[in-house]
């Protein structure tokens, strides 16, 4: 599997969660597991370009595809992706336990809509939980990030 | 004296891994093994595996099988195959022209991070009873087409749900498409949920003039506009009682036939 | 000093590497650690006849299993982290339970093994003869006493405490109108995105014993495994990496982990870790919310509150860890923002099976809110009073501070309001709010709420100017979110005259600074915000004679300001803070980075040693802030909702808030610490609650059934602040981290309330309770 353009061999353990097998196998630690059963959106990664639950996939099944995890958006101390630069601009991070998952379904939103409404920040955000900010520099972060993007 | 056994942790119990890449495989496989899951979407097998609610001895992953993915137009209505993501159906201009009542249902399944992964015939062969998707093949009178090494039948949308969760799909079938008419002027779906996205409480889908309803009952139900709540018995949760989901089912049905 | 920093909305320093995914929460961190895995009881209450974990040691990969036989502080209690004279039946849990279990989830042995599945292999084998015993599971149970949590507590009653101000019955049965309310709290979580963790290496080689974890407190840990471990506290390093999210329950000594990785790492000579999933955290980690208010309340024809008696049982859980700071918390802050002559509340901490309660967010203030605003509500339509005017009327005045309110605050001292301005609070957010939208069964809800924040006992900091220029500073309390690391930098950044880029701050790593108490409590800004503001002013200090001793000027006329330190109305006479920074520490050896300059016969004699008495090398200083008191921040929030009259769903159609936290270091922090408050405050309103069953056991242990909101569920908010600053400490400041909880279930009930027409007397509310109180009323 190619994980951020580095190919990667898929895990022997066929029950090895995606999430676990990036975390633990290939040490990259920006994914987080907040629930394991889908609903908090902690481990949002992009597979082939579309935000999907880490922990919801087998790592075996990401075998031939493309995994984007938030490691890979500015790469090697880069510049940061229009995303991440918004949500730093609107102080859409506290704690920053779920901001990879927001990041990456964000890349994902805008990448099919990119420039939503406020109604359709708010459903494009409404899959991922944050307990810091209550979402409302979260809602400013995606706004700016459109901006950006369409610069 | 009873012994409890200790809770384990949020991960799968062990299986056995396939990936078959033909329906022919998949069908052999499934008709060779005992004790066997498809895994499609995941996303609503794969909570149930890491709380250890299912623990198949065997995963049948029909994801690597090529040409199954399908969205198209037959008999006057769409035809959806096994592997076309929820998402894909939501985005897909064919269906919105020929059955926008699909398209609305699709909306209001979970996110759309889920609907990346979800497919519509995997919603329907989970069959979980506060599911859209059951509900309106249902409406619409739909069918979906099962195959095995026995050969290929279609199943009726009213003979293919039998319970909580439960189809009538035999363990060596797959579930290879599913198939709805074209939805009728006026069609509508409500539901009521707790936060956006969530299963329903209740909900309603308005086919023309017939009314299926889920989230009350074991299966989706028909029935009937005037009277919609006549021979349900719904369970009782956390957040709706019986009582609370009869009320529910009666404003449900007001506001679906009042567009 | 320079006011450049202090006031503005600095972007934080801590962004980019956490949105890189270079976060380092404490499950990242390997370090070829052994896994573990906790065996907890799935009984509430239950005798424990035998543990045979013969089987799981046998387990080919397993390292160890401990029960409570295998460890030498086995048979030792726990801490009772707050004692207090009232508490006179306190219990506290077993690292490990042997004999009873108390709540399901109490922990009964422990796993260590090469991977988490062995582990959990392992745990599965672990056969606990279990004997169930009756459970006692409200508060309203407990409180029956048919049955005991603890045989040797009787009433199940951990700790009464009455309070009394005036003579409230005299004042009740002379008062023109008296009313009564009966007001319940069911259980709340905190939930923070991070489920809690630990790591821990012992290093025979260096004696030293490290520990990750993922707490509120290290300081408090590390003191609490030198204790336990019979080590000095030099050998302990304890380091709250980055953490999700504490909101309260990661303040706690101890988790049962905290003790068993540490001391499986010490036995094993291995590094062990834990982590916890989202399932075990809910009823592994400790609770809130729980109680039951029994009010009473006299007052006159025109609104005025003359007598309040509240009678409360506080929910304690099947221990009493944290003691009763939370019903004393309660209890203290009731009458918050109004003149209450007469004023008496009893509370008993009771005992039940299920998790022990601590602090989370709010920490018994969001009750106290909840019955005095629906005390008022109740008032004012009783009298057919704008609900408004009813609280116009009663408000604290602003010529009135220090307002002493007479009842005890979980500080040790009792409630003193220091400064505020109450009525321009509720003015202001009045104003906010502005006119009511169109349509029906649309409600509004208002609630003032006044804050004890920072409290003490201290906090402590570390500033140095390193001879780069470049400043370091640290303290012990750890941040979950509050983004300490930019708003300490802009204190310091201000007193050194520096850029805030410039100043590097660590916090809650015992190693950097290793006194201290925790981040909770609203507290951070306060006492650790000043002992920044201490340290960095005697560096400063520092800076300014040994700049005017080079320079041969006046220490009084030297000022610092963008990285110089330099005569005042002389810029040309100056010199750079880096070098000041040489020059405080006189060497014999110069080692590069400009010490030359500082050597023997290159620095400028002076007479005397080289290191004058009492002085210390380097340009770097500790300093403490040690509050006299708490001091009292508040707010006003008002909203607008709507209730579907069919489907009893909510809308909040506007939220707004007026806070006051006095002088605002960062006032973006500020902003999303109320706006993450609200959310919090909404979602323990309307959508999240602990549903145990008679059992004992949680219905709703995951995401899908304890449900907290997502962005569709909780509406941007609306805020403006004023500022009374604090007479109390140099910056000014108050606390400001709970305040967007604390009124928001009383704003949501009274709006609740007018819109449906029913009476609200209880938190959470849901469409389901909208329902059925509605179906009652008809």
């Amino acid at each position: 599997m190619r994980v951020n353009g580095t190919s990667y061999p898929a895990p022997i353990d066929a029950r090895r969660l995606l999430s676990d097998h990036l975390r633990h196998d290939l040490g990259l630690t920006g994914t987080h597991v907040g629930c394991e059963h889908g609903v908090c959106g902690c481990c949002t990664v992009l597979f082939d370009g579309a935000p999907a639950r880490s922990c919801l996939m087998l790592a075996v099944q990401a075998e031939g595809h493309d995994v984007t995890t938030i490691e890979g958006l500015a790469r090697d101390g880069g510049p940061l992706h229009p995303v991440q630069r918004a949500f730093h601009e609107c102080h859409g991070l506290q704690c920053g336990f779920c901001t990879p998952g927001f990041v990456m379904s964000v890349v994902g939103l805008l990448k099919q809509n990119p420039s939503p409404s406020p109604d359709e920040i708010d459903e494009g955000i409404s899959g991922n939980l944050c307990r810091c900010t209550g979402y409302a520099s979260i809602r400013r972060a995606v706004a700016r990030a459109a901006e950006l993007s369409n610069q | 004296m009873p012994r409890r056994r200790h809770r384990r942790r949020l991960k799968p119990a062990p299986f056995e891994y396939h990936a078959p890449g033909s329906v022919e495989e998949a069908c052999t496989l499934l008709g060779s093994l005992e004790d066997a899951k498809v895994l499609a979407g995941g996303q609503s097998l794969i909570p149930l595996l890491n709380f250890r609610l299912a623990r198949p001895a065997h995963l049948v992953d029909i994801n690597r099988i090529e040409g199954l993915d399908r969205i198209y137009e037959r008999d006057n209505g769409i035809a959806v195959q096994a592997l076309a993501r929820q998402s894909a159906v939501e985005d897909s201009d064919l269906t919105l022209r020929v059955c926008p009542l699909l398209v609305d249902a699709v909306r209001l399944v979970a996110h759309r991070v889920i609907r990346n992964r979800g497919t519509v015939c995997g919603s329907l062969a989970h069959a979980d009873p506060a599911s859209e998707l059951p509900a309106v093949l249902l409406a619409l009178e739909g069918h979906v087409v099962a195959r095995s090494t026995r050969g290929e039948r279609t199943i009726p949308a009213a003979a293919l749900f039998s319970g909580v969760m439960e189809t009538s799909l035999a363990p060596d079938e797959v579930l290879v498409e599913a198939w709805f008419p074209a939805s009728p002027v006026p069609s509508a779906i409500v539901e009521e949920s707790r936060r956006h996205g969530d299963f329903a409480l209740a909900g309603a889908v308005r086919a023309a003039g017939r009314l299926a309803l889920f989230g009350v009952a074991p299966t989706p139900v028909l029935a009937d506009p005037k009277d919609p709540t006549r021979g349900l018995q719904p369970s009782g949760d956390l957040e709706a009682t019986p009582e609370f989901r009869l009320h529910l089912v009666k404003v449900l049905t007001e506001r679906a036939f009042a567009a | 000093m320079t006011t450049r920093w202090f006031g503005a909305r600095v972007q934080r320093k801590e962004d980019d590497r956490l949105l890189r995914g270079h976060g380092r929460f404490t499950d990242d961190i390997e370090g070829g650690a052994l896994e573990s895995v906790l065996v907890r009881s799935p009984y509430a209450h239950a005798r424990i006849r035998s543990i045979d974990v013969s089987a799981a040691r046998d387990v080919p990969g397993v390292a160890a299993v401990y029960i409570a036989a295998d460890l030498p502080f086995g048979s030792t209690d726990l801490p009772i982290l707050i004692p207090h004279p009232n508490l006179t039946h306190g219990r506290t849990q077993r690292c490990l339970a042997s004999e009873v279990v108390r709540y399901a989830g109490e922990a009964v042995a422990f796993v260590v093994a090469e991977s988490r599945a062995v582990a959990e292999d392992a745990a599965e084998l672990v056969e606990v003869d279990y004997e169930p015993l009756p459970v006692v599971i409200t508060p309203e149970a407990s409180a029956r006493a048919e049955r005991l949590v603890h045989d040797d507590v009787p009433g199940n009653v951990a700790a009464e405490m009455k309070q009394e101000v005036g003579e409230v019955d005299a004042a009740l049965a002379a008062a023109p109108r008296r009313k009564s309310l009966r007001l319940r709290f069911e259980r709340g979580a905190a939930a923070p995105m991070e489920c809690r963790a630990v790591w821990a290496r012992w290093s025979s080689d260096d004696k030293k014993l490290t520990v990750y974890d993922s707490t509120q407190s290290p300081t408090s840990i590390r003191g609490g495994l030198a204790v336990l471990f019979g080590l000095p506290e030099s050998s302990v390093e304890v380091i709250a990496p980055d953490v999700g999210g504490g909101f309260g329950p990661k303040i706690m000594l101890f988790y049962p982990d905290e003790l068993l990785v540490p001391f499986a790492a010490m036995q094993l000579g291995r590094p062990v870790k834990w982590t916890e999933d989202r399932q075990e955290h809910f009823t592994a980690v400790n609770q809130e919310r729980g109680q039951v208010h029994e009010v009473e309340v006299g007052f006159d024809d025109e609104g005025k509150l003359l007598a309040l008696s509240d009678e409360f049982i506080h929910d304690a859980g099947a221990y009493t860890p944290y003691g009763i700071i939370l019903p004393i918390i309660t209890a203290a802050q009731i009458p918050g923002p109004y003149r209450v002559p007469n004023y008496r509340v009893r509370f008993r901490d009771l005992y039940t099976n299920a998790t022990p309660t601590s602090p989370y967010r709010g920490a018994g203030r969001p009750h106290a809110c909840f019955v005095m605003e629906r005390t008022l509500d109740a008032i004012a339509a009783e009298l057919g009073l704008d609900r408004v005017e009813v609280r116009r009327r009663n408000l604290i005045q602003p010529d009135q501070f220090p307002y002493e309110v007479g009842v005890a605050w979980q500080d040790g001292n009792t409630v003193i309001y220091d400064s505020g301005d109450y009525p321009a609070l509720l003015e202001k957010a009045v104003a906010l709010l502005g006119p009511r939208p169109e349509g029906d069964h649309v409600g509004m809800g208002i609630g003032v709420y006044v804050e004890g924040t920072g409290v003490g006992p201290y906090e402590g900091a570390h500033v140095q100017v390193l001879v780069s220029g470049k400043v370091v500073a640290a303290t012990g309390i750890p941040s979950q979110g509050q983004s300490h690391a930019t708003v300490w930098a802009q204190v310091v950044a201000d007193e050194l005259g520096v850029d805030v880029a410039d100043v590097e701050v660590t916090s809650g790593d015992t190693r950097r600074f290793p006194w201290g108490v925790g981040t909770f409590a609203s507290r951070g800004a306060v006492t650790a915000g000043n002992a920044m503001g201490v340290a960095a002013r005697l560096v400063a200090d520092k800076a300014r004679r040994i700049a005017a001793e080079h320079l041969e000027a006046d220490a009084a006329d030297m000022e610092l300001v963008d990285g110089q330190v330099r005569v005042k109305g002389s810029p040309g006479r100056g010199m750079p803070l880096a070098a000041v920074s040489v020059l405080a520490n006189p060497v014999r050896y110069a080692f590069g980075g400009g010490t030359e300059a500082a050597t023997q016969f290159t620095a400028r004699p002076r007479p005397g040693p080289p290191l004058a008495d009492g002085e210390q090398p380097g340009l770097e200083a500790t300093g403490y802030y040690s509050p006299p008191g708490s001091t009292w921040a508040s707010g006003c929030h008002a909203a607008y909702v709507r209730v579907d009259p069919k489907t009893f769903r909510l809308e909040i159609l506007k939220y707004v808030v007026v806070h006051d936290c006095g002088r605002v270091i960062n006032p973006m922090v500020v902003e999303g610490q109320i706006e993450g408050g609200v959310a919090q405050g909404i979602g323990g309103a309307f959508y999240e609650r602990l549903a145990y069953d008679d059992e004992g056991q949680l219905r709703n242990a995951s995401f899908m059934e304890f449900l907290m909101p997502y962005a569709t569920e909780i509406p941007s908010i609306e805020i403006d602040h004023i500022e009374t600053p604090s007479p109390l400490n140099p910056l000014g400041v108050k606390g400001a981290g709970e305040a967007g909880v604390i009124p928001v279930g009383a704003v949501i009930g009274s709006a609740v309330e007018e819109a449906l027409g029913v009476p609200i007397t209880e938190m959470p509310l849901s469409p389901l309770r909208l329902y059925e109180l509605t179906e009652a009323r008809s």
